[in-house]
């Protein structure tokens, strides 16, 4: 049995780099019980005829495989376990034959696989094998002509003609039942503690004998919500590992400490909490999804008594998964079981004004394109690809006709449990459109291939045909870099002109009297104090540190001073650096004069009364430190700055705010942006903390990030005493800051299937030439939009594809590539283009339109296209695609919950009209559209509501309705009655019962899902927050918004006009 | 044979119109340059390449904006004369690009007139291949219009 990921590696020969190759395999290992591979490697010596895997790779010959194909086999994605659907809910998983649960979950499987798959459908399960498996080929040569048969065979198979098709319910089942409990094991293993511990987890973890097994009846559910976040931490780990770091915190964040016990916690509390029969909480009826304010319309729709329960116990499971990778398990059962009448489903037009329970029971996860399943299986992860019609129009008047928007979603630096990195001595690609090779590619024979992007076709070098992970030659098709559409390259020296830079961390702090009086400095002292050793990095990191207030101060830290030194340029018209080799130092050599120097910084200042602020210069003086080698420049803020080059004027009026049509947007000064572009040329990227109580002018601000490819981060009113929740805040999300993976002078570049034309991108970057973005740093919490339109036609192509690829420097100093490529179906008719439709996405790009539209224009009127692109995109539905004109408000399946994304959109900080909302938060909200990957901004856009009754935001809400249950505030909130809850609570108390302990676990699990830590807010009926609460209850009627009901009556009236 | 005002109108604008060519041959020249990076994939990485590339964009962009009020205020000089030779033609001709050009330059963010062209905003593929597009028209035009003068002008000098 392979190795979990941690474990030594090097066993297995692999010319060129063993650890990946351990890595890359281990975890197909895992998912397949070694004795089945085993046995058939023992059966059938490898050997392939190569015509028939010439044939295998020919994918345009398997393109129109009915829509019952889209089973998504077990071992799809190598990130994630692939059975985990089947594992139980922890108190049930650990005996070694959970025999209550697993023979039923095993059958639904068995059934649905058959069911979505023709008869003689065993090319699934071996595929996987082979593709786990690389020695046993065999099956799989023997397997191939059943498979290019599929399109002909797999036309319609009823779910009921399973009974009939024993051989591929069988065979599934043998793969099935072994895999199962065996894989749950050993992908617990490394998430828990030591490998030998097979045993049930259940000793680890104190408060679950108490709680007794949830009952059986809800299994399924639980179950996978348990299955999903073990993995998660799983992945975090095994990528640690991979990246070869030497210090796994610095890669992981703080995101995975702990994960296992929360997730237990949050799983175990899902099940008594929910289900039916004993609920601990008096469940409030106006916290659930149907609210008492609704239209009478709103809660006919579910019997009376159920739709409470019901929205969230559904929605607990949903929120657990939001985080780890799409958990292939549930997608998997999903998919499987659902996965016939999914499709059919996609169909089916939706009237929103009568169904209104329209919310999914699981997390809406991106629709899988119609693909062969052998290219689908290949596919990327949608989490780090993402297009907004999963089905591409053909021609543009086609796309032009759908009123969609047509883009990717990229998420291209995530944190990822396993890539699979390749150190080879030559990279291939299109020799001309330079495309890396990729699974979508054909191979003609063995000595060439076709680049699924330009179609062109290319020679396939002498390296490239021995396989190093089989050992065999000639088969240059079963290379990682054609069985991966994530994939790292270590690259060569052609792709460094110059020696990789060091990570280099400047960081420059306000110590004006308004700062010193905030008291951040000696949050931000102490939390860099106490992770400078997990900083990622090697022995050549340097280090630097400037202050400023209406001069610029250094830091000397040069070897042999016996404490640092302060050198203080009061020349703000005209920065010079003094001395500038001592300023900049290795951290590891002067590790000492810069901890004595983080000491003392905070009290350095306490009496200082400067109160200008002069951060232009301090930015040009950080700049001009920065130029020669490039790296991070972390900037904390306080006020507007007000002296030297850069200096700002307060431009906000608050009685303006509420005119959507003055508010300033735009950049006051273009010296941040030109500023911006100078680090960015330079390799440099600043990332701002905006610490502020007042107006600050975060759009000027901001452009020194944006530009720079940095990140913004605020917080409004921090203060140390008087908002201490900030003060948490602050100190956790700067240590994921800190800790967090960085690449260094990085570069992008998307490249897309010939005919198809990238025209925008969102994201924070500068885009150097058409198609290629300049990250100076790169962060595994940046996301990144493109638009695209079709320029030519894609007639006689069956699929497109499209690759990115980002060049970076990562912190221990090797210049890699990491690539991902997607492959997507062409479709020619109006139909298919919305059965394809990623709402999700699809309101992201929205989203990220919306924001260009408000600076460019004004706000109104990008509220009035986001409105107009629900109208639009119905009414051209309406019209083209329904033949029967139904009354109502009609949507197909696939955008059922488009317009309730919009109004929650409209609702958001960033777009919202009204007098609530300050400048900066509103423009802080908008960098967040642009720069957050998609899985974060659609939980800004449309929190989760769960049964705990707490609402989970950048903050996170816990509700305390006046009727709540006497049990739950006395054991919970640790106070006596309602009345005694007092008014600014935020934190749970530390009480020894069983119901505190799971709130609290549950909490900070979903705390640790997020790269953000959202504060929780305790609030009661009467609370002044109360308003913040109700404003993400997006289908309520507020005072300046429309309700979801009247919202829909909007949109009907404007379609149907 | 008479040295009118109107002729002497089309003379000058003849000149002009010439150098409004030019203009629109260099927009067409550096919008191009903007769009592709003559250097090969593996060099574009290469990060003193990018410092090069950026400063050219800057540059650019620079003398891009530098011609914005030269161009329009030599077309709105145009305008005036004919309006002041009263021929009205010719001035009809000219009223939708005169209107084109103001929408354009008021148009841009009310914050800072610096906006338009700048380095960001130009580099997006779509604004670049709008501008590229629009120089390509202008091109058209001051060709046609500088063909247009010259008759025009031996037309008022001949026939008077």
């Amino acid at each position: 049995m392979a190795q979990p990921a941690g474990a030594p590696t090097g066993q297995q020969p692999y010319s060129n780099g063993p650890v990946q190759n351990q890595l890359m395999h281990s975890p197909d290992g895992q998912g397949y019980s070694p004795a089945v591979p085993g046995s058939y490697s023992h059966q059938m010596p490898a050997k392939v005829p190569p015509h028939q895997s010439s044939g295998q790779y020919s994918y345009s010959g398997s393109q129109n495989v009915s829509q019952l194909n889209n089973y998504q086999g077990p071992g799809q994605t190598l990130n994630r376990p692939p059975v985990a659907a089947f594992s139980g809910s922890p108190v049930q998983q650990p005996g070694p034959v959970p025999q209550g649960l697993l023979p039923v979950l095993q059958n639904s499987a068995a059934v649905s696989s058959a069911g979505s798959f023709p008869p003689g459908a065993s090319p699934p399960v071996l595929s996987n094998w082979q593709y786990s498996q690389p020695p046993v080929s065999q099956p799989l040569g023997a397997q191939t002509s059943p498979l290019a048969g599929v399109p002909g065979t797999g036309s319609a198979q009823p779910p009921s003609s399973l009974p009939g098709s024993t051989n591929p319910a069988g065979s599934y089942q043998y793969a099935a039942s072994p895999g199962a409990p065996l894989l749950q094991n050993s992908y617990m293993k490394p998430g828990s503690a030591p490998p030998p511990v097979t045993q049930p987890l259940t000793p680890l973890h104190p408060p679950r004998p108490p709680l007794g097994p949830p009952p059986v009846g809800g299994s399924p559910r639980p179950s996978t919500a348990v299955a999903g976040p073990p993995s998660a931490q799983f992945l975090q780990k095994s990528a640690a590992n991979q990246e070869g770091d030497a210090m796994p915190a610095a890669s992981d964040g703080s995101v995975v400490q702990n994960s296992y016990d929360a997730i237990e916690g949050g799983g175990l509390m899902a099940a008594p909490h929910y289900s039916p029969a004993a609920p601990n909480l008096k469940m409030n009826r106006s916290v659930g999804y149907s609210y008492p304010a609704l239209p009478p319309g709103y809660q006919h729709t579910s019997p009376p008594g159920a739709p409470g329960m019901n929205a969230s116990a559904l929605q607990y499971p949903d929120g657990s998964k939001h985080f780890h990778q799409p958990a292939m398990g549930t997608n998997h059962l999903t998919a499987s079981m659902g996965g016939l009448s999914l499709q059919q489903e996609g169909l089916r037009p939706v009237n929103l004004l009568q169904e209104r329970n329209i919310l999914p029971t699981t997390l809406l996860k991106a629709p899988v394109p119609n693909l062969h399943e052998d290219i689908q299986k290949l596919n990327c992860n949608p989490e780090l690809f993402r297009c907004t019609l999963t089905n591409i129009p053909q021609t543009q008047a086609l796309l032009n006709k759908a009123k969609l928007p047509l883009g990717l979603l990229l998420h291209p630096f995530k944190d990822l449990s396993q890539l699979p990195v390749v150190t080879s001595s030559i990279i291939v690609r299109c020799r001309s459109c330079r495309t890396y090779i990729n699974p979508f590619v054909s191979f003609l024979d063995q000595r060439r291939w076709k680049c699924n992007l330009c179609y062109r076709v290319n020679d396939v070098p002498e390296e490239f045909l021995y396989n190093p992970v089989t050992r065999v030659y000639g088969e240059p098709h079963k290379r990682p870099e054609v069985q991966n559409a994530t994939i790292e390259f270590m690259a060569p020296s052609e792709y460094m002109l110059r020696p990789p830079q060091p990570p280099v961390y400047l960081f420059v702090f306000d110590v004006s009297h308004n700062a010193i009086e905030t008291g951040y400095l000696d949050t931000v002292c102490q939390t860099l104090l106490d992770n400078l050793d997990s900083l990622p990095g090697n022995t050549r990191t340097k280090i630097g540190f400037i202050t400023f207030d209406s001069t610029i101060h250094f830091y000397g830290l040069q070897e042999g001073l016996s404490q640092p030194q302060m050198l203080i340029v009061s020349d703000i018209e005209d920065v010079f650096i003094p001395m500038p080799e001592n300023l900049l130092v290795n951290l590891n050599e002067n590790k000492e004069l810069i901890q004595d120097l983080l000491k003392t910084l905070p009290q350095m200042f306490t009496k200082s009364l400067e109160t200008q602020s002069a951060l232009g210069p301090a930015l040009q003086a950080a700049f001009k430190l920065m130029s020669p080698t490039g790296g991070r420049i972390t900037v904390f803020q306080t006020q507007l700055p007000s002296v030297g080059m850069g200096a700002l004027k307060s431009r906000e009026e608050p009685n303006q705010r509420a005119t959507a049509k003055d508010i300033h947007l735009t950049p006051s000064t273009d010296f941040y942006k030109k500023l911006a572009l100078d680090c960015s040329g330079q390799q440099v990227a600043v990332d701002l903390f905006l610490l502020s109580g007042q107006y600050s002018d975060l759009a000027s601000l901001g452009c020194i990030s944006r530009y720079s490819a940095g990140s913004v981060y605020y917080y409004q009113s921090y203060h140390r005493k008087h908002n201490p929740v900030q003060v948490e805040k602050l100190q956790k999300e700067l240590k994921r800051y800190l800790t967090r993976k960085i690449g260094f002078e990085a570069v992008m570049r998307i490249r897309c299937t010939k005919g198809l034309s990238i025209h925008t991108f969102h994201g924070n970057f500068f885009v150097r030439s058409t198609d290629l973005l300049s990250l100076p740093n790169v962060n595994p919490d940046a996301g990144y939009a493109v638009q695209m339109s079709v320029e030519e036609s894609l007639t006689d192509m069956q699929v497109v594809s499209f690759q990115s690829a980002l060049l970076y420097t990562s912190s221990k100093g090797e210049r890699r590539i990491r690539v991902h490529t997607m492959c997507l179906p062409v479709v020619t008719t109006l139909s298919d283009v919305y059965l394809g439709a990623d709402v999700q996405a699809i309101t992201g790009l929205l989203a990220n339109m919306a924001v260009d539209r408000s600076v460019s224009a004004t706000l109104s009127d990008a509220r009035d296209a986001l409105v107009n692109a629900v109208i639009d995109s119905l009414a051209a539905y309406r019209s083209s695609v329904l033949s029967i004109q139904q009354p109502g408000l009609t949507a197909p399946y696939s955008l059922r919950l488009f317009p309730l994304y919009i109004l929650a959109l409209l609702k958001q900080k960033a777009f919202q009209t009204g007098t609530n909302t300050r400048l900066d938060e509103r423009i802080f909200t908008m960098c967040q559209v642009k720069n957050q990957p998609l899985v974060y901004l659609m939980l800004m856009t449309h929190p989760s509501l769960y049964k705990v009754d707490n609402l989970t935001d950048e903050v996170m809400f816990l509700w305390i309705g006046k009727n709540c249950g006497q049990g739950f505030i006395t054991q919970v909130l640790g106070v006596p009655n309602y009345g005694s809850i007092p008014q600014n609570m935020t934190h749970l108390p530390e009480l020894e019962t069983a119901e505190s302990i799971r709130t609290r676990a549950f909490i900070s699990w979903l705390r640790e899902q997020r790269p953000f830590f959202p504060i929780l807010y305790i609030i009661k009926d009467e609370s002044p927050l109360k308003s913040s609460f109700l404003q993400n209850m997006i289908e309520d009627r507020t005072e300046s918004a429309l309700s979801y009901y009247e919202f829909l009556l909007h949109i009907q009236q404007q379609v149907n006009k | 044979m008479a040295f009118t005002f109107a002729a002497f109108c089309y003379m000058l604008s003849l000149v002009l119109c010439a150098a409004l060519i030019f203009f629109a041959i260099w927009h067409i020249i550096a919008f191009d340059e903007l769009r592709t990076d003559f250097k090969s994939p593996i060099d574009q990485c290469n990060p003193a390449h990018a410092r090069e590339r950026l400063r050219n964009i800057e540059r650019i962009c620079f003398l891009l904006r530098k011609l914005v009020l030269p161009e329009y205020s030599i077309h709105s000089l145009f305008c005036i004369m004919f309006l002041c030779a009263q021929e009205w033609l010719t001035l009809g001709l000219n009223v939708p690009l005169l209107f084109y050009h103001l929408w354009r330059y008021f148009r841009c963010p009310a914050d800072s007139s610096e906006l338009a062209y700048d380095p960001p905003a130009v580099m997006n593929a779509d604004t670049l291949s709008y501008c590229q597009k629009e120089a390509w028209c202008k091109l058209a035009f001051y060709l046609l219009s500088f063909f247009y003068y010259l008759y025009c002008m031996i037309y008022t000098l001949v026939s008077s």
